[in-house]
């Protein structure tokens, strides 16, 4: 993935972990919207979204990446981004900021296919904690 | 300057892609009568424009590749090379390079690196080896093709002269200056030359008139005028055009026009050879052209597709303002209403209209196929089209290209015989190729017939047996149409020998999917030895349909209203179990039902007794779907699932409802 502009990445949460998406990716931030279901697909699949008129998928991110199932609460958040042509909607768990992450201090990650870390792009390093960068092309990936 | 450029490229495209197609258009022409010079001008017209236009963008492969082309054409025109079957398939190739380079551009907003030197060579080759051939020219043309043109032109310019005062014509040059404050200089120089051409023939100008209409000038112009007009005559309508600053009239007479030519400078003098034959010609094209730009205008489809989508939320809110007032209505709101109900519909056709193409668009590709499949085969056949005018959807027409490219190589290559058998059959030793379009109520038809040897059902049936398509038991109660649709299943083939063209497995299935994909439906008639013809049918827009709206507990999902035949009640003890596959009697057929809930991933709760059963169609296959209720008929606006979704069974879209709720579109073509 190519690193975001201004090196500016959106941060949001996921079982009590920081993840980043680039700026440039993301389109919005949406509370929880009604989904209509789509028969057929895969489990993370929460259905399709009525997003200002278009028609959205809606992933849930916490299924998507094997981790542990949690209920919608009112912090729940839906970041709309897209990538290749591919516009879809993440549930998380919260969301509320942007930081700036530069490149020097973005650590790689030994992907391999068996484990969650082909998701990951690298580690963003800050002052006070780590940051999780997402390969939005393998979170979008079917 | 990037975006500067970026800004140009579209534009510079598009014209390209037009000159490209007169290019192409021409040299077929050309090709059945090479001895005419005016596809030769033409060509060369294009030719220089594209390197004109590519000079300018920076595209200097493009550039180059027309400029030798330029050269040969030149020769050509001058008599010294004949046009013979090498240089027209020569010409082909440089057409079909510039065609992909202008597609890179396209794509990549760059040129693509490589250039064409080979195809240079071959150019230049031609050039030497058919000019030693038939005309002993000297050396020099052959490594300075330039010089060349500056003879040709002094020559030309000098008969021209001498003709002129033969017939007691005079010739002017006439040197304009435009005032400096004057804005439009390209359109005040226009004025200039329409206003001299009412006096008589413009054989040259300074600069070419092309850099004229560019404005890639800076105040002054100078123009060779032949005319029977005097010098007063002239002075006093040229004086009646404003913002010029100085007009000054020079008459030719023997002491002066040969300096005058040989000061023409070497620059500029393939434009003036094209000027002084296009002159005319060229003057009443920007004439044409500077016409239709008040009435037309081009609009990037990205705006068309954005102005389509806010017509769609306002049929969307329309719906959902129709809910509302059959709740709490007032005369006045049903009336107001109905009157905007009317509005959103004349809207939507009218945005409907501005997306509508020529199906021409397609159409104009194939006679280049048909000539190089033709050739390639040895056999001869003559392409008749018709109905180029009927208008499509832009949609539509990116998804019909393939199948009809599909359907026509298989006309030629298994369709229509070689020149020896048709004779042997008493057939015209040519075959014919029709391809016909036109517009059938809601429905846009497109026909592709051939006079060829027809399809063998016979043969058909034997090789769906030996794929084991078909069973024994099944043959026996197939009718010869029935047989004939075999072809259109998967992994079907019918060529003896595969060839480079078509029978590779992926055959007429394809198409057939292709056209169901946009709610459209192929047919096939074929009389052995006769002919064979494909119809295609294909709705005139894919955005907007009317659906049938169904809930399955408490979900609402929509059945395009064109596959649904009819609603029906049955009892839940008409339906038969047969080797797992549930069948019931409809209209003495017996059809497969479907159990929507089944397959929609829906739990079932118990069954009642009576079922209601929208049979829908599929071709002349039909099925029965078991469905909880209905809601109704209901115009809805489709919307893409994107390429996330695209993977996903048995649904071909979503729409939004009244209420902002999504129902999603049944594939019934999927489900069958």
């Amino acid at each position: 993935m190519s690193s975001a502009i201004d090196n500016k990445y959106v941060i949001f949460t996921l079982d009590k972990e920081y993840y980043g998406i680039p700026i440039d990716n993301v389109i919005s931030i949406e509370k929880m919207l009604k989904a209509t279901r789509i028969p057929n697909g895969p489990k993370y699949l929460k259905g399709v979204i009525n997003l200002r008129g278009e028609v959205i998928p809606l992933i849930d991110l916490r299924q998507k990446l094997n981790m542990s199932l949690k209920e919608i609460d009112k912090n729940s958040r839906i970041i709309v981004v897209t990538n290749e042509d591919i516009v879809a909607g993440l549930i998380v768990d919260s969301s509320s900021e942007v930081i700036e992450i530069h490149e020097e201090d973005i650590d790689e990650v030994p992907s391999n296919e068996n484990n969650n870390l082909s998701y990951i792009y690298g580690i963003g390093k800050t002052k006070d904690r780590l940051i999780i960068l997402l390969e939005l092309s393998k979170v979008l990936e079917n | 300057m990037d975006l500067d450029i970026n800004q140009y490229i579209n534009i510079f495209v598009e014209e390209s892609k037009e000159h490209l197609q007169n290019m192409n258009d021409v040299l077929l022409e050309l090709e059945k009568s090479p001895s005419n010079h005016d596809y030769i001008n033409e060509i060369f017209r294009v030719a220089h424009t594209l390197k004109g236009m590519s000079g300018t963008m920076g595209f200097n492969n493009m550039g180059n590749l027309t400029h030798y082309m330029e050269n040969v054409l030149q020769a050509i025109r001058n008599n010294e090379i004949e046009v013979s079957d090498e240089i027209i398939d020569l010409l082909f190739e440089c057409f079909d390079a510039l065609d992909t380079s202008v597609n890179h551009i396209m794509d990549y907003g760059l040129e693509d690196s490589k250039s064409y030197d080979e195809l240079i060579n071959r150019l230049n080759k031609l050039l030497s080896k058919e000019r030693s051939n038939i005309v002993n020219s000297d050396d020099k043309s052959k490594i300075n093709p330039s010089q060349k043109n500056i003879m040709e032109l002094e020559h030309h310019l000098v008969k021209v002269l001498k003709k002129a005062k033969s017939e007691g014509l005079n010739v002017f040059k006439i040197d304009i200056s435009l005032r400096e404050t004057c804005m439009l200089k390209a359109a005040r120089a226009f004025i200039v030359f329409s206003t001299l051409e009412t006096f008589g023939e413009i054989i040259h100008s300074h600069p070419p008139v092309d850099d004229i209409e560019d404005e890639k000038f800076d105040l002054n112009f100078s123009i060779m005028l032949v005319t029977a007009a005097n010098e007063s005559d002239l002075l006093e309508s040229l004086s009646q055009i404003s913002e010029l600053d100085k007009i000054v009239l020079t008459l030719l007479d023997d002491s002066i026009d040969i300096i005058e030519t040989n000061n023409v400078v070497a620059e500029s003098d393939e434009d003036s050879s094209i000027l002084h034959e296009k002159s005319t010609k060229n003057e009443k094209v920007t004439q044409s052209n500077l016409g239709k730009i008040g009435k037309t205008v081009r609009v990037d489809i990205d705006r068309l597709d954005n102005l389509m989508n806010l017509v769609s939320e306002l049929i969307i809110i329309k719906t959902r303002m129709d809910d509302l007032s059959g709740k709490a209505a007032g005369e006045n709101m049903t009336e107001a209403i109905e009157y905007l109900e009317r509005i959103t519909t004349s809207l939507h056709d009218a945005v409907m209209k501005v997306r509508m193409v020529p199906i021409e668009r397609v159409f104009n590709r194939f006679p280049r196929l048909v000539r190089d499949l033709s050739k390639e085969l040895g056999k001869e056949i003559d392409l008749q089209m018709s109905g180029e005018e009927t208008e499509v959807d832009r949609t539509v027409i990116d998804e019909i290209g393939d199948p009809l490219i599909h359907l026509i190589r298989n006309s030629i290559d298994h369709g229509i015989e070689l020149p020896k058998d048709r004779l042997k059959i008493g057939k015209p030793e040519r075959g014919k190729l029709i391809l016909k379009s036109y517009p059938d109520g809601n429905n846009v038809v497109i026909e592709v017939e051939d006079d060829g040897k027809g399809i063998d059902y016979k043969k058909i049936v034997n090789k769906a047996l030996e794929r084991g398509l078909i069973t024994d038991n099944e043959v026996e109660s197939l009718s010869i149409e029935e047989s004939i649709n075999l072809l259109f299943l998967p992994g079907f083939s019918t060529a003896d020998k595969v060839s480079d063209l078509s029978g590779r497995g992926v055959g007429l299935d394809v198409v057939k999917s292709k056209i169901e994909s946009i709610n459209g439906s192929v047919e096939v008639e074929s009389v052995k030895d006769k002919g064979t013809k494909f119809v295609i049918r294909i709705p005139l827009t894919l955005a907007i349909i009317q659906a049938l709206l169904i809930k399955l507990s408490q979900e609402i999902y929509a059945l395009p209203l064109s596959s649904v035949s009819e609603i029906i009640n049955i009892s839940s003890s008409d339906i038969r179990d047969v080797q797992g596959q549930e069948i019931a009697l409809y209209r003495g057929k017996t059809i497969p039902i479907l159990r929507l809930k089944n397959l929609l991933e829906i739990p079932e709760e118990d069954g009642d007794e009576d079922l209601v059963v929208v049979v829908v169609n599929k071709g002349d296959k039909q099925a029965g779907l078991i469905v909880d209720s209905l809601i109704g008929q209901q115009e809805i606006v489709i919307k893409s699932l994107g390429k996330y979704l695209s993977g996903i069974k048995y649904l071909s879209g979503a729409t939004i409802l009244g209420n902002g709720n999504i129902s999603l579109i049944l594939d019934v073509n999927s489900l069958i």
